[in-house]
Parts: C-alpha cells; structure tokens; sequence
C-alpha cells in the first residue's frame, strides 16, 4: 500500500545537466560525474544538487564566495564526508559507500586548504607516503629486509625525486616538511598528491599566500601537470586570475548550490555570480 | 528480593561517592583538558585530615569535615600552581606524567606521615539507621548521607555553573581558553577556582567513603580514583551531570556485579561495560563527540 | 656500497647495545659489579624491552596507552605456563631452549590479544582510548587473579575461578604462579633487547613504518593518501604487544613465584613515564630512561623511606624543567648528535627560505 502511495507520489526532476568538457576529452569517459549530488548537517543543506562532470584531462574551477561550500564538495568526493544526497562516479565507478581509502585507490588525490602535511616526517617521506600504494611490501619484509625491500625502497626513492623535480624540490628531500617555507609546504601538498597516481587531482587553494610571482609559477606548473601526467584537475581558489587564466570549465556555488557553469568568459559576464559576489547592484 | 534491594542501595551509595570524585576529574579536564591522576590521592588526604582531626584533636565531625575540605582545598590549588600551571602550554602527556608524579608524592608523602599500617576510620555520622521490611532491609546513615550529600553537591554544581557569574566563566574558559581571555576572564584564577571546587569535593568523598570502607591506607585513593575516573569517561567527560550518571550506574555495576556474577571480577565488570559504552557511544554516555574540521 | 643513513644509525645503536652488554657480562665475570646491580641487570634488559615497544605506540603511532603491562603480565603468564609444561610434560631439559620457546610462547599469546584488544581500542579517539587501554589492562589482572593452570601428564588443565584442578599447579589464581624454574639470563635479556631494536628500527624505517607515522601526523591526509589507519595503528600496536609479552616471558621467568599484582597501572605508568622522559618517539631515550630509572631506586635505597618521595620530585621537577620554555631553548644549543630527534631539519629548512 504504501508503496503504491509512494510511486504516485514520485516527483519527476530534469536529468543532470550534462554541463561542459573541453572537446578533446570527448571520446574518453569522464573522469568524473555528480548526480544531484548532496549533505545535510542537522537539517542545513551545506550542499545541493550539485552535478557536475568533468572531462579526462580538464582543468576545472570551483569557485564561490565564502562559506558557500566548496571545500565541502572536495569533501564529498573524497568521502571525507557521506553525501546524504545523489551520486559520486569516479571513473565511471559509484563510490557510494566507499570511505577515504577507497576513494584514493580509485584514483582521487587532494591537498587541503589548511595545509596537512605530515610534518615530523621528511619531505621525501610525504611523498613515499603518497606512493604507498604503489609499492606492494609488507610488514615482514620491511623488517627483515628480505630482498624485495632494497628492491622497491630504492625504486620509491627514484620515483619520489622525480615527482620532486616538478617543483624544482629534489634538493629539500631531507629537510623535515614542517620547516619548509608556507610556498614550498604548499607544493610538497601538490607533489604528494601527484604521488598517488590519481586521475582527478584537487587543489583547496593551491594559491592561498602566495605572490603574484608565485602564483604565476603555480599556474604553469598545474598545466605542466595536467600535460605531463594526462589527468584532470579541479581547483578552488580565490585569485581569479588563476582561475580565469588556466581553468577550462567553472563552477560557481553559493549557499551550497551551482548558480552558473560555463566557460571563464560565460561566468566572467554572468550577472548571477556579479551578484553573488558584489551583491545586489543599485545603479550602474 | 530484599537481598537485591539492600545491593541496589550498596551501590548508588558507593556510586555517590564515585560520583563525586567524577565531578572533579570531569570539571578539571573540562576546564584544563588534563587527566589528574592525583585526583584520587587527594581524596585519601582529606580523609586522613578527617581522621586526624577526629582521633587526635577529637573535633567533632562537621568540624572534621570541613578541615579536610579546607587543607584540600589548598592542597588542590598548590598543586595546580606549582606543578600544572607551568605546564599549561606543554603536550598533554607531559602534564600527565606530572601528575603521576603529584600521585607518587601524596602517597608517598602520606607514607612517611602516617605509615603504612591502615587506620581505622570512624564513621563521622552518629544518626541512627532506617529499618525496613521489618527489619530485614537496614539503611545505614552512611548510605542515606552519602546519596544526600551527592544530590546536594550536584544541584549545588549545577546552579553554580548554569546561573553565577564565575560559573559562567568557567564555562566559557572550558569551551576557548583564549577567546575567555579576551573576554576579560582571568584563566588562571578560574582553573585554580575549578582545582579548589574540585578537591574540597575529594575531602567529602574521602570522608564518605572511609566511612563506608573504614580502612584508610596511603593507596586508599588510588582504585576509587580510577573507578571514578572511569565514571567520568563513561558519563562523558566534562559533563557534570555525566559524571553523576556514569558515578551512580558504576557504583551499581560493581555492587550487584560482585554480588551476584563474581566477587574477583566486579572490578573487571566495570571496566567491561565501560568499554562497551565506550564503543556505542564513543564519547561517553552524555559526551559531545567533536568533529575535526578538514 | 653506500649505506642509508638511517641504517647507518641502528648499526651504531647495535653496536653501543653489544658493547654495554660486553661491559656488563665482563663485570659480572670479574665479580666487578655489586651485588644489588646483578640483581637488577634482567629486569634492566626486561623494562628496556618494555619502554622501546611502549614508545612504537605512544611515540611512533601517537596513541596513550595506559595498559601495557596488561600485555606484559599475559607473556609472563603465557611463558611460565609454556615452561613449566615442556619440562613437566615434555621433558625439555634444556633450560636455553625452553626459555626462547617460552618468551615466543609469550609474545605470541600478548600479540593474538593485542589483536582482539586492538579491535575495540583503535576505533576510539585520544584520552578515550587511553582509558580503555588502562581498563584493559585492570581486566586483565583481575582475570588472571581467576584462573587456575595445572599439568597432568600431557595434559594441561585449565579452569575458572575454581582452585580444584588435578594435578601439579602451575598458576594458582591470586596466589600466582608456583613452582617455576627460573630460567631468564642477562645474555637472553640482551638478546631480546637487540631484537626489539631490530624489529622496531628497521619498522620505522619502512613503508608500513611510514605509514604509522604518517597516521600519527595527520589522520586525514593519512587517509587521503590511502592509507589504511586502522590497519597501521593496529600494526603498532600489535607489534608492541608481543614485544613485550617476550619481555613479560623473561621477567616472569626470572622468578620462581609470581602474582598478577606484579603487572599492576602502576608498572604500566613506570614504562609509560620512562618512554616521556627519555623522550616521546626517540628509542634512544626510552633505553636509557629505562635502565637509568630501573637501577635508580636500587641506588636511593640509602635513603630508604624517602626514595619514592624523591623519585616523585625528581619526576615532577623533570617534567617542569624539559617543558620549561628557557631551559627548552637551552637544550636547543645542544650539540645535535645528543638529540638525534629530526636531524638537521630546523637548520637546512630556515636556509631554504
């Protein structure tokens, strides 16, 4: 009975707006699509029937005003947080259900946008620590040294100094992360990450204190990235001129829903997110 | 059935007592976010002031008592200014083995003191005993005072931290020690303020329950302290009326545990049930558990 | 071929163990050292053992824990149990063999219930987890307190809070152990000693010992970087566990009699308090913390009644010292080879900038 009253009750909603993707992703499947995507903290609706794809090797921006939910989305797609709402594929695959690990394994990465480094611990090791799950040791062997160890310990090294090399890092190598200058830690984030081997890279505020010089650096930097490593990189920042500079597709959310997608140019004229931004305008 | 009745009461008696030593660990670690293990220790002074007031100076008990409470009271302030007050900024662990160390010395000091050899307790209370069921089911004084005493200290606490001014500054030092500051509390005087409230409720708790368990050694403290502890934890930490929930279910756990399922294992039951509370309700029975913000 | 630096490191610490043992077992050969020393030299080795594994919980995996003697009372017991059994039941002579069998017996038995404690305990948080771990370790005693060992034949028999169990008795409930050979030797001590370094250093020094410490650093970007903090907090503290059920195996093994009171909060707080004195996460420190700290009251003994007294204060007026923020600064200046926590780290970092 109830079941009856439930079908006839049934709301019919739009299908996700399937959005943007740079032309040249679109033979390959989308690394990554939100189904009316959302949570709810005790009744407040932090974030709402987000959808969202991105294409394989996108760069694309999230942007909005503060508090407006942003690092909340990060937060769903890594299953920091339970989305209470809709759908997360990653790679055509439902991560519902999935925790932080799983979403990682699956080939998501993030930096944070209070930097968390693991700062006792070396600037190699932070990134040994993102290549965790491509070196297949165990216990055992690391204590006993079996062979296998001095195998793939020195492949890691290798492997951790190039990843290093991007930033022009592989001389910090030994230095404790946590002493590292607030640019460098923010970039020992970014190669950590990269670390994991993921195909969709987050960046909370990849640019948050740096100077203009060095934002500058940052940004051909994140193409080189998406260039070298053939994967897509959604960011959430602040300074529009790295966002309008390198981001292909953006998303603008406020009060934890999407108010405009599009193209830098579509959002840069869009008087919702003029709006959103400046308020309401009262003369020209 | 009058069996049962007469361990109900045993245990909300002995959960009183560890109710109220709960209260001091709880308002302490909500406050000073330490554990003081020296909490326990503080009690077994207080007690052996009681005594000494009342085999020596032959004083009469309310006078006893509230010697305790006084010389704990000092000694509770002492204590957080010489040994945690320098600590304030330090890893937590450190303040904790500085508190071990603030244990080792009340005992020890309490050692050389009154020695080793237990001290019979008289129980300060004189009043009469209630009988019930004909005389079958007897409710000691002690156990009466105990369960008034813990209702008092709690509506008392309750009051004090809901409605007056310092109680409200404690609350507030408790939730952000550095906005209060800015606020214009004195932190160090209200956590001072919380060590004395603290142990002056030791001194009563030391004097109740040497009065239901007359023997009084040095390490006299030492288990009810943990127990208490452990109520504390249960009840959730830094919650006052947490702690006098997890204090009251505990004393009933140990009693009716020891009485019907194993007189070795009633402490072993106790912990177990903490445990599993701990697993349901990660942050104790009336705890908030605290989200980190990524 | 060119060695790690951290290899580098615990060759070195191999080599100062090896020496000190030299020096130790050479005294004793020349009847050099006092008496009350000798006595203390397997309970040294024993709370060496001990610190080292407490410290790969609460300096490398970063969690409290308040109940480690629990793990070294169930080696003591397992051990005793193991050795009285191959002599009684299988007429193993051999008093070295019987002694390795039984410290492995021991931290086998700590280790599967580092496992079922492990479970329960990692899933809580902070102090949370702390108090757990101490009301482990009290339930432990008290379980112990109840149980009742005994051989019969090839038959060892097993019973709960229930004295009457036929044949020798091998632990007798509250009253402890009975009847045990004691086996423990300062050299097996000392051997124990370097294989708690071995494994430990060479733990740390490896992926899954990254991953500890990556856990203990940030739980979240842990996570983030797919890693499985359950599991890795669960190594850490399993292989702590059955560290020191081995060192629970010697120290039991050196007594022909022992109770369950032995293993009280009280010892787990002594460990505890050698791993923060000699500093949290530096195995260095957790070495000579034990063994200063383990002979200290035997040389306070002059003082006698007052000696705990003192070691209170000491403990108190240490504690207020290393945190002491102008004293702290003092330290800093100190050659760094005597720190050896984070090497060269703050200078190289300041340069980069």
């Amino acid at each position: 009975m109830s079941e009856v009253k439930r079908r006839s009750a049934t709301k019919m909603v739009p299908a996700p707006s399937q959005g943007i993707i740079p032309e040249r992703d679109l033979y390959s499947a989308p690394v990554l699509e939100t189904r009316h995507l959302g949570i709810e903290f005790g009744g407040l609706k932090a974030v709402e029937d987000f959808n969202l794809i991105i294409g394989k090797t996108e760069i694309a921006g999230l942007i909005g005003p503060n508090g407006a939910g942003k690092t909340t989305v990060f937060n769903l797609l890594t299953k920091v947080y339970q989305p209470t709402m809709g759908t997360v594929l990653l790679n055509g695959r439902d991560t519902a259900g999935m925790n932080t690990v799983q979403a990682s394994k699956l080939g998501i990465a993030r930096t944070f946008q209070n930097i968390r480094l693991f700062g006792n611990m070396t600037v190699e090791d932070n990134v040994r620590i993102g290549l965790h799950n491509q070196v297949r040791y165990g216990m055992f062997t690391g204590i006993f040294r079996l062979p296998g160890y001095w195998k793939q310990e020195k492949a890691q090294h290798e492997r951790a100094l190039e990843l290093l090399s991007i930033f022009d890092m592989q001389d910090m190598a030994g230095y404790r992360a946590g002493s590292l200058p607030y640019g460098a830690q923010r970039r020992l984030e970014i190669v950590r990450a990269l670390a994991t081997n993921p195909s969709l890279l987050l960046l909370d505020e990849p640019a948050a204190g740096m100077n203009p010089h060095e934002t500058e650096e940052l940004m051909n930097n994140i193409i080189k990235i998406r260039d070298r490593f053939q994967i897509a990189i959604m960011l959430i920042e602040h300074d529009m001129n790295l966002v309008m500079g390198i981001c292909e597709g953006i998303c603008v959310l406020n009060y934890g829903r999407i108010i405009a997608k599009g193209t830098a140019e579509d959002i840069q004229n869009n008087p919702v997110v003029i709006e959103a931004y400046l308020g309401k305008k009262k003369e020209g | 059935m009058v069996a049962f009745l007469r361990f109900l009461i045993n245990g909300v008696s002995l959960g009183s007592v560890y109710a109220i030593i709960a209260l001091g660990y709880t308002m302490v670690y909500g406050i000073a976010k330490m554990l003081n293990f020296a909490h326990g220790d503080v009690i077994m002074v207080g007690a052996y002031i009681a005594f000494c007031a009342m085999a020596y100076l032959s004083l009469p008990p309310v006078v006893a008592v509230l010697m305790a409470m006084v010389v704990c009271t000092a000694l509770g302030v002492v204590i957080e200014g010489l040994a945690y007050r320098p600590l304030r900024q330090a890893a937590s662990l450190a303040v904790l083995i500085t508190a071990i160390g603030v244990s080792y010395f009340l005992q020890n000091g309490a050692l050389l003191i009154w020695g080793a050899n237990p001290k019979i307790f008289d129980s300060v209370f004189s009043v009469g005993s209630v009988r019930l069921f004909g005389g079958e089911l007897t409710i000691t004084s002690e156990t009466l005072l105990t369960i008034a005493a813990n209702i008092v200290i709690m509506i008392a606490l309750t009051l004090f931290t809901g409605r007056t001014k310092l109680g409200k500054a404690m609350r507030a030092v408790s939730e952000d020690k550095g906005a209060a500051e800015l606020m214009g509390i004195n932190v160090n005087r209200t956590i001072s303020l919380t060590f004395a409230i603290g142990s002056a409720l030791a001194a009563v708790a030391g004097v109740l329950l040497c009065s239901a368990y007359p023997t009084l050694m040095p390490t006299t403290g030492s288990m009810p302290g943990i127990k208490a502890f452990t109520a504390a934890v249960f009840g959730g930490i830094g919650s006052i009326p947490g702690a006098m929930i997890g204090g009251i279910l505990l004393g009933m756990i140990e009693i009716l545990g020891k009485a019907y399922i194993s007189t070795e294992l009633g402490d072993a039951l106790v912990f177990a049930v903490l445990i599993v509370v701990l697993l349901f309700k990660p942050a104790g029975l009336l705890g908030k558990p605290v989200r980190e913000k990524v | 071929m060119k060695l790690k630096k951290s290899t580098v490191n615990a060759l070195i610490s191999y080599g100062i163990v090896i020496v000190a043992f030299i020096v130790c077992q050479s005294m004793i050969s020349a009847k050099a050292m006092p008496r009350t020393l000798k006595g203390q030299m397997i309970p040294i080795c024993v709370y060496i053992v001990m610190a080292v594994s407490l410290n790969l919980v609460v300096g490398i995996s970063g969690e409290l824990s308040l109940g480690h003697a629990g793990f070294m009372s169930i080696g003591a017991f397992s051990g005793a149990i193991a050795s009285t059994y191959l002599l009684n039941a299988l007429g193993l002579e051999s008093e070295v063999a019987r002694l390795i069998i039984s410290i492995v017996a021991g931290g086998v038995t700590a280790g599967v219930f580092g496992v079922l404690i492990g479970i329960p305990v990692l899933r809580l948080r902070g102090d949370y987890l702390a108090i757990v771990t101490l009301a482990f370790g009290e339930i432990i005693r008290n379980v112990v307190n109840c149980l009742y060992f005994s051989v019969d034949g090839m038959r060892l028999n097993v019973s709960f809070n229930n004295p009457n169990v036929a044949g020798t008795i091998i632990l007798n409930g509250p009253a402890g152990t009975k009847g045990i050979k004691a086996i423990s030797t300062f050299p097996m001590g000392f051997a124990l000693i370097l294989f708690t370094l071995f494994v430990v250093l060479n733990l740390i020094n490896s992926r899954s010992g990254r991953a500890i410490m990556a856990a203990r650093d940030n739980r979240i970007a842990a996570e983030a970087m797919g890693i499985n903090v359950t599991k890795y907090k669960m190594m850490a503290f399993v292989t702590s566990a059955v560290l020191a059920g081995m060192a629970g195996a010697l120290y039991g093994l050196n007594f022909s009699t022992f109770t369950a009171a032995k293993f009280k909060f009280d010892t787990s707080i002594l460990v505890l308090v050698f791993v923060v004195l000699g500093g949290i996460g530096n195995i260095w420190g957790s070495i000579i913390a034990a063994a200063l700290l383990t002979v200290l009251p035997e040389l306070l003994r002059a003082f006698a009644d007052y000696r705990m007294l003192i070691y209170a204060i000491v403990l108190i007026l240490v504690m207020l010292a290393t945190n002491n923020p102008m004293l702290r600064s003092v330290f800093e200046r100190l050659p760094r080879a005597l720190r050896r926590k984070a090497p060269g780290a703050e200078a190289k970092g300041g340069a980069a900038q």
